[in-house]
């Protein structure tokens, strides 16, 4: 590249000496050696190509333009093709550098090396070589090499790289530690779990490479147009040169070929073949920068048209946890039948008893418990403290022939008797996440048709968190079955255009996530079944990312037609007008390499997501 | 079986449209990409032709980038 840009200096030099000289031999002279500088190069690979009969090379394409504007007597426009052209190759290659640089620093999140304890000390070695069971050290600044397990220190971890999320993460002895984060603080000592390859930093890393093959519909397009464009424009110059001085008496040859020069020169497809790419390629980067995976170009430029979005509830609207909500006792304290319902359910593994046990908040006595008996499908009974305790459904309640509260509440709900006397009910619910709310209205600003959930839950329930959000469809009591079948009624719902996402957690919902145009996965730092199964990885929570997404895909979207739009337009208009006879061989320069550095220039707006959120 | 490859010096966005196309009609590639972006060429293909596959491929992007460095990752 360095050597490029002198011999263009000095072709510039040349050039322009040969502009103010008047001794017409010498000025000839600084022509040919200018135009040699500049081109030398592009001649003999135009001569090689052709020998191999590949016309449409943009080297051959080149030399034609130029030599052919000497043999008709215009030297200067002859040199100015050709050192203009390299000069907006040089400045091509050059953004080209800086984009797929700014693109690699984004992704600058590969480890370098691991600081692996071994029994002559801590040793540094390279990822890769490090094998899981492999205790490591990961000391303040570095990047946590391997995803692992704490086992002995505690620290903050800067997540950002992956998450976009700007606060910092507390670990300690126990906290899984997932590669590409920065430790912030503390020393951390940890116990490898996954080979470098199968980590989450290889997993991300992979994930952005790859994402170039698969196509956008608009790369596609352009390198069709691209591929009869040029052949096209050849074709239509071979005729102007030769037919109309042929037809039209006055017509001269030379005034003809000039215009044929011309339209070689803006023959070459270049500024549209790389734009397209760099601006999607720039989306995907910026995208990554929120912490939110794209798989591909057409995922992308599919969301930018996204109508329906289809939320499953558990562990993507709401946290996926469950807590007691209500306690609504009969004859005895709320205190009292928390802790007598918490002790009767101790034994379950249920994620209702974890829930009792943590509203509880006191250490379990389990000498208090006897006789505990499980009633499966129903609940449970046991003797506490010589009580004979029932917790259960309805059904347990109904078997035991007890009256019970029969008002409808949404969530489960855990009916209690003692001694055969009914003692009330607690209900345990999954509680919204603070940012669904924020995440639907920013939907509905961006004119997304309908937002709709899918859950298994009950119906009450269900409606409850719509109400709540503001949703404008719920589908509650599903199996997992029953999902895929909603979302084909949904899909049948948009128009042709249009395109539906589903988001998930990524947990139990592949087939949903597969047959949706684009299927979204929420949570996906450190769940490898969600960076598998969907087209979209949130790595935060925050369905609120949905809508950034969306976004992004817009902007990128929209740039990338402007350059279509802008070159094309551009370049037909130069045509139309050389072949007219008023745009000379300057403005065919313009069109070939300021539309391209323009358009360049253009798409590297996608890859700034800062004022997005 | 899957193969990357690095093309060191890819600056040419529409010889890489055209060397895509090519290695993607060879016998034996079932998918070949190549990324302009990441200079990176992913190809997928039977595993008992690859060895002809490789050097065919690397034919054509030396034709159409003669500056271009092969290398397999």
């Amino acid at each position: 590249m360095k050597r490029l840009v002198w011999r263009l200096v000095f072709s510039s030099i040349f050039f322009s000496a040969a502009l103010i000289i008047n001794v017409e031999i010498l000025k000839i002279i600084f022509f040919v050696v200018s135009y040699l500088f500049a081109g030398y190069d592009v001649v003999i690979s135009a001569f090689r190509n052709i020998l191999r009969g590949d016309v449409f090379d943009e080297n051959f394409l080149m030399a034609v333009a130029s030599l052919g504007a000497f043999a008709i007597g215009e030297a200067p426009e002859g040199v100015a093709v050709m050192l203009f052209y390299q000069i907006g190759e040089l400045f091509q290659s050059y953004a080209v550098g800086q984009s797929r640089k700014s693109i690699a620093a984004l992704m600058d999140i590969r480890p370098d090396y691991a600081n692996v304890k071994t029994e002559d000390g801590l040793v540094v070695m390279d990822p890769e070589e490090v094998k899981p069971g492999d205790i490591i050290v990961v000391k303040p600044g570095e990047k946590v090499p391997l995803d692992g397990i704490v086992i002995d220190g505690s620290s903050m971890l800067d997540t950002s790289a992956l998450t976009g999320e700007s606060v910092p993460r507390d670990i300690t002895t126990g906290s899984d530690i997932l590669s590409g984060c920065i430790n912030i603080n503390g020393l951390v000592t940890a116990r490898v779990t996954k080979e470098f390859e199968e980590s989450t930093v290889s997993k991300i890393l992979d994930l952005v490479e790859n994402a170039g093959s698969k196509k956008s519909k608009s790369e596609q397009f352009i390198t069709k147009f691209a591929r009869y464009y040029t052949p096209a424009v050849v074709i239509i110059a071979a005729l102007l040169a030769v037919v109309p001085p042929l037809i039209i008496k006055e017509a001269t040859f030379s005034q003809w070929i000039y215009r044929a020069l011309s339209f070689l020169v803006v023959s070459c497809p270049c500024a549209l073949v790389i734009s397209v790419p760099l601006s999607f390629f720039g989306g995907i980067g910026g995208a990554s920068k929120k912490g939110i995976l794209v798989k591909g170009s057409n995922y992308l430029e599919a969301l930018a048209n996204t109508e329906i979005v289809v939320f499953d509830k558990t562990g993507t609207l709401t946290k996926g946890v469950f807590n007691v909500q209500e306690i609504h006792p009969e004859g005895i304290s709320e205190q009292e039948l928390l802790e007598l319902t918490a002790y009767a359910e101790n034994y379950s593994n249920h994620p209702i008893s974890s829930s009792l046990k943590r509203a509880y908040k006191n250490e379990i006595n389990a000498e208090r418990i006897s006789n505990v008996e499980e009633i499966p499908g129903h609940g449970v009974s046991a003797v506490i403290d010589s009580r004979k305790v029932a917790a259960g459904n309805v059904k347990l309640m109904e078997k035991m022939k007890i009256d019970y509260n029969k008002n409808e509440f949404s969530g489960t709900v855990v009916h209690m008797a003692v001694d055969g006397i009914y003692a009330g009910l607690i209900v345990i619910a999954d509680e919204v996440k603070e940012d669904s709310k924020n995440a639907i209205s920013k939907l509905k600003n961006i004119n997304i048709k309908q937002i709709v959930m899918l859950t298994g839950d009950t119906l009450k329930a269900g409606e409850k968190a719509a109400r709540e959000l503001g949703l404008h469809k719920v589908y509650a009591e599903l199996l997992p079955a029953d999902k895929v079948e909603k979302v084909e009624e949904l899909l049948a719902e948009k128009s042709l255009k249009g395109k539906l996402a589903f988001v998930g957690d990524g947990i139990n919902d592949a087939p949903v996530l597969a047959r949706a145009d684009i299927g979204i996965a929420m949570g996906g730092l450190g769940s490898d079944a969600a960076i598998e199964a969907a087209d979209i990885v949130i790595m935060t929570d925050e369905p609120s990312k949905i809508a950034t997404a969306i976004k992004i895909s817009q902007k990128t979207l929209n740039i990338a037609s402007q350059n279509i739009i802008f070159a094309i337009g551009i370049k037909l208009v130069i045509l139309l007008l050389s072949a007219l006879g008023y745009a000379t061989m300057w403005a065919a320069v313009f069109a070939d390499v300021g539309v391209a550095i323009i358009a360049i220039l253009n798409s590297f707006r996608a890859l700034n997501v800062k004022d997005i959120d | 079986m899957k193969k990357k490859f690095m093309l060191e010096g890819l600056d040419c966005a529409n010889c890489t449209a055209k060397i895509e196309k090519e290695v993607n009609a060879l016998k034996g590639v079932e998918s070949a990409s190549v990324s302009f972006m990441t200079t990176k060429m992913i190809i997928e293909g039977d595993e008992d032709k690859m060895a002809d596959i490789i050097v065919a491929a690397e034919k054509i992007v030396n034709k159409y980038e003669p500056h271009v460095k092969f290398k397999a990752l």
